[in-house]
C-alpha cells in the first residue's frame, strides 16, 4: 500500500508527459491531478481504518516504508490540500500552467515519501525533493517578488540542508545506521544521559527542520515566500508543505527516534512558545493580508510544537489534530485571500472594506476560519487547542496561561482583519466586486464544512481514541 | 605528516571557496569551485573514503563544472569597465568574509576542543555500522526520492527557461 501513495502520482506525471507535445490538454491535466488527490484521500481513509482494525498500530508493507495512524492523517491532509490548491489554480494562476500540474504531482509524491519513510537519510532525500518542487512552484510566474521569495526560501533551505546532513552524519556515527530503529536503539541505550555526539546530532538535525518549519527564530523566509507565491502555491505551502517537511518530520523524529527525550522536549517547548508569541504579535501589525496570514501560521505552528514537546499522549493527539485543523483553516484563509486578491487586485487591507456584501461566501468562510484559528467552540481549532493547553498545563500551568493569552492576540489580529476587509465602507477597489469563480467557492465551502463538521464530531473522535487506548 | 598535509589542504579548500564567492567573473568562479571540489576529493581519499572521493571528483569537479562553463559561454561577456566595477563592488561586499570565517573557526575550535572526540565519535559498529551498506546497500527507497528530484529539476528548467522563451515569442 505505501507504494501506491508514491506510484500513483508518479504514474500520473508519466501519463501527462508520455505522448507527443500537447497530447493532453491543460483541462485534462487539471482533472488528472484532481483525481490523484481524491484517490489519495480515499486510500488514506482506507489505510487509516485498516490501522484501526488491526491490533498493531503499524502496517509495514516493505521494509523501509510504513504507515501508522499519524501517517494516515498526514496522507489524507496532503490529498485534501492538494485538491484545494488545484481548485484555486483554476481561477488564479496564469492560465493554469501545464508545468504546475506536473509539479504539484511531484510535490505530492515527495510529501508522501516523507510521511512513510523510516530512515533519517531517506527522510532527508524526500524533504529535499519537496523543497526543490517548492522553489519552482513559488516562482512559477517568474515575477520579481516571486523570484525573491523563492530565492530566500532556497538560500535558507540550503543552510537547513547542511545542518540536517551534518546531524545525520553524527547520528550514523553514534548509532551505526540511519534507520529509525538503529538510532532509537542507540538513544535508548543512553536514556539516562545522552552523549555529546547525540546531543550535537539532535541540535543540528532539529535546527535544519526548524528552518523548514518556519519556527521562530528561523521564520524570516515565511512571510516573503507565502506572500510572494501565487495563490494556489500559498495554499499548498502554508496548508501542507511546511507542515510535512518541517513539523511532521520533527514530530516523527522526536517520537520515533529521540523517544520523547525530556531534554529535547524542553528545547521544543521554548521554541514553540517563542513562535506562538512572536508570530501573533507580528501578525497584528501587518497590512498585507497574506503576510498577516503567514505570521499567523508561525504562531499556530508554535502550538503544534508545544503539544509535541509535552511528550504526553494527550499533547501528541492535540498536536496531530492541530496539524490537520491548521491545514484546513489556514488553507481556507489563504483561499479567501486568493479570492479577494483576484477580485480587488490588491492584498493591502487598508484598501479594502465592505467585502462581505459583495462576497458573502468568502465573508462567511473567513469568519468560520478565523474563529477556528482563535480556538472558539465548537469549531475544530477549539478542540485541538484545548487538548494542547491541557497537556501543557500538566507540565506547567504558567506556560499554559501564556499559550492561552496568545490566543487573545490571535483573536485581535483576526478581528482587525475582519473589520478592515469585510465590514465598513467599500473603497474604490472593493466597490461592486463579485464572488470569485465557482472552483474557489467550492474550495471555500468544502473547507468551511470540514472545519464545522470536524468540530462537531470531535467529542466522538476523542471517545473513540480513548476506547482504542490512544488516550 | 598526514596531519600537516591535511591542514594545508583544508586551508587551500577554504581559500578556493572564498575566492569562488568573491570573484565576479562567472567563468573564473566556476573554475575556483572545481578546484575546491578537487581539493575536497583529495581530502576524502586521505580520510579513507575513496567512493565519495571518486564521486566528488567526477560529478562536482567534473560534470557540474562543464555545465557551469557551458551556461557561462551562452551569456554575453561584460565589458572591461562593467567587469571592473562589479569586481570592485564585490570586493567591498566580501572584504570581511575571510576575517569572519577565520574568527568563527577560531572561536568554534576553542569552544569545542574538549568535546571534539565526543561530538564525532568513532563509527559504532555494534549496530551493524557499515558505511558501504549505509550509503549503497540500504538506499532502494531513496531512488524514488531521487526520481522526484530529477523530474522536478526538469520542470524547473522548463518553467524558468523554456516557458520564458515562449513568453518572449
Amino acid at each position: 500500500m505505501p507504494l501506491v501513495f508514491i506510484g500513483i502520482p508518479l504514474l500520473a506525471v508519466i501519463l501527462l508527459n508520455l505522448g507527443p507535445r500537447h497530447w493532453i490538454s491543460k483541462q485534462a491535466a487539471f482533472y488528472t491531478a484532481l483525481v490523484v488527490a481524491v484517490l489519495q484521500m480515499a486510500f488514506a481513509v482506507y489505510v487509516g481504518l485498516a490501522v484501526r482494525g488491526g491490533s498493531v498500530s503499524n502496517i509495514r508493507f516493505i521494509e523501509k516504508l510504513s504507515i501508522d495512524l499519524f501517517s494516515a492523517v498526514a496522507l489524507f491532509t496532503i490529498g485534501l490540500i492538494a485538491l484545494v490548491s488545484l481548485l484555486v489554480s483554476k481561477d488564479s494562476l496564469n492560465n493554469s500552467k501545464f508545468s504546475f500540474f506536473n509539479l504539484i504531482l511531484l510535490i505530492i509524491t515527495g510529501m508522501n515519501g516523507v510521511v512513510m519513510v523510516t530512515d533519517v537519510f531517506s527522510l532527508y532525500v524526500f524533504v529535499e525533493a519537496v523543497s526543490a518542487a517548492s522553489f519552482v512552484l513559488i516562482a512559477i510566474n517568474k515575477q520579481s517578488g516571486e523570484l525573491e521569495g523563492a530565492f530566500k526560501y532556497y538560500m535558507l533551505s540550503a543552510i537547513a540542508t547542511i545542518l540536517m546532513l551534518s546531524g545525520i552524519g553524527l547520528l550514523f556515527l553514534c548509532a551505526g545506521g540511519t534507520s529509525f530503529e538503529a538510532v532509537s536503539a542507540c538513544v535508548l541505550a543512553q536514556s539516562g544521559q545522552l552523549s555529546v555526539g547525540l546531543i550535537a546530532a539532535f541540535i543540528l538535525f532539529t535546527a535544519g527542520l526548524l528552518v523548514k518549519s518556519g519556527v521562530v527564530p528561523f521564520h524570516t523566509w515565511v512571510p516573503d515566500a507565502y506572500s510572494a507565491a501565487p495563490a494556489p502555491v500559498s495554499v499548498l505551502l502554508s496548508g501542507i508543505v511546511t507542515k510535512i517537511s518541517g513539523v511532521y518530520v520533527l514530530i516523527r523524529v522526536f517520537r520515533d527516534v529521540f523517544l520523547n527525550n525530556p531534554a529535547v522536549g524542553n528545547v521544543l517547548f521554548a521554541l514553540g512558545l517563542l513562535s506562538v508569541i512572536i508570530g501573533a504579535l507580528a501578525a497584528i501589525g501587518q497590512d498585507d493580508l497574506k503576510r498577516m496570514l503567514a505570521y499567523s501560521s508561525i504562531s499556530q505552528i508554535g502550538y503544534i510544537m508545544l503539544g509535541v514537546a509535552t511528550g504526553s499522549p494527550l499533547g501528541f493527539i492535540g498536536a496531530v489534530f492541530h496539524f490537520f485543523n491548521h491545514a484546513t483553516f489556514k488553507s481556507l484563509l489563504f483561499v479567501d485571500a486568493a479570492a479577494i486578491e483576484t477580485q480587488t487586485g490588491t492584498r493591502s487591507m487598508a484598501h479594502m472594506g465592505g467585502l462581505a456584501k459583495w462576497m458573502p461566501v468568502t465573508g462567511v468562510s473567513s469568519i468560520v476560519a478565523f474563529l477556528s484559528t482563535a480556538g472558539i467552540p465548537p469549531l475544530s481549532g477549539f478542540w485541538s487547542k484545548l487538548l494542547i493547553v491541557i497537556a501543557v498545563w500538566q507540565v506547567s500551568a504558567q506556560l499554559a496561561i501564556v499559550a492561552l493569552a496568545a490566543s487573545i492576540f490571535t483573536l485581535t489580529y483576526f478581528l482587525i482583519m475582519q473589520k478592515k476587509v469585510f465590514f465598513g465602507n467599500p473603497t474604490e477597489e472593493t466597490a461592486q466586486v463579485q464572488e470569485s469563480g465557482k472552483e474557489i467557492v467550492i474550495a471555500e465551502v468544502l473547507l468551511t464544512a470540514i472545519n464545522v463538521i470536524t468540530g462537531l464530531l470531535f467529542p466522538f473522535l476523542l471517545i473513540y481514541l480513548h476506547s482504542i487506548g490512544m488516550l | 605528516m598526514n596531519l600537516t598535509i591535511l591542514l594545508i589542504l583544508l586551508i587551500g579548500l577554504v581559500v578556493s571557496a572564498v575566492v569562488c564567492a568573491m570573484l565576479s567573473d562567472l567563468l573564473k568562479a566556476a573554475i575556483a569551485l572545481a578546484i575546491t571540489s578537487a581539493i575536497l576529493s583529495v581530502i576524502m581519499f586521505i580520510l579513507g573514503a575513496p567512493l565519495a572521493a571518486v564521486f566528488e571528483l567526477s560529478v562536482c569537479a567534473g560534470m557540474i563544472t562543464v555545465v557551469f562553463i557551458s551556461a557561462c559561454s551562452m551569456n554575453r561577456n561584460r565589458t572591461k569597465e562593467e567587469h571592473a566595477q562589479r569586481q570592485k563592488e564585490r570586493n567591498k561586499r566580501f572584504i570581511m568574509l575571510p576575517a569572519i570565517l577565520f574568527a568563527l573557526t577560531a572561536i568554534l575550535v576553542m569552544i569545542l576542543r574538549p568535546y571534539i572526540n565526543d561530538i564525532a565519535p568513532a563509527l559504532n559498529t555494534t549496530g551493524g555500522g557499515n558505511v558501504q551498506m549505509a550509503l549503497w546497500g540500504d538506499r532502494q527507497v531513496d531512488l524514488l526520492g531521487q526520481i522526484v528530484i530529477i523530474l522536478t529539476g526538469v520542470y524547473g528548467v522548463i518553467v524558468f527557461f523554456k516557458e520564458k522563451e515562449a513568453d518572449s515569442k
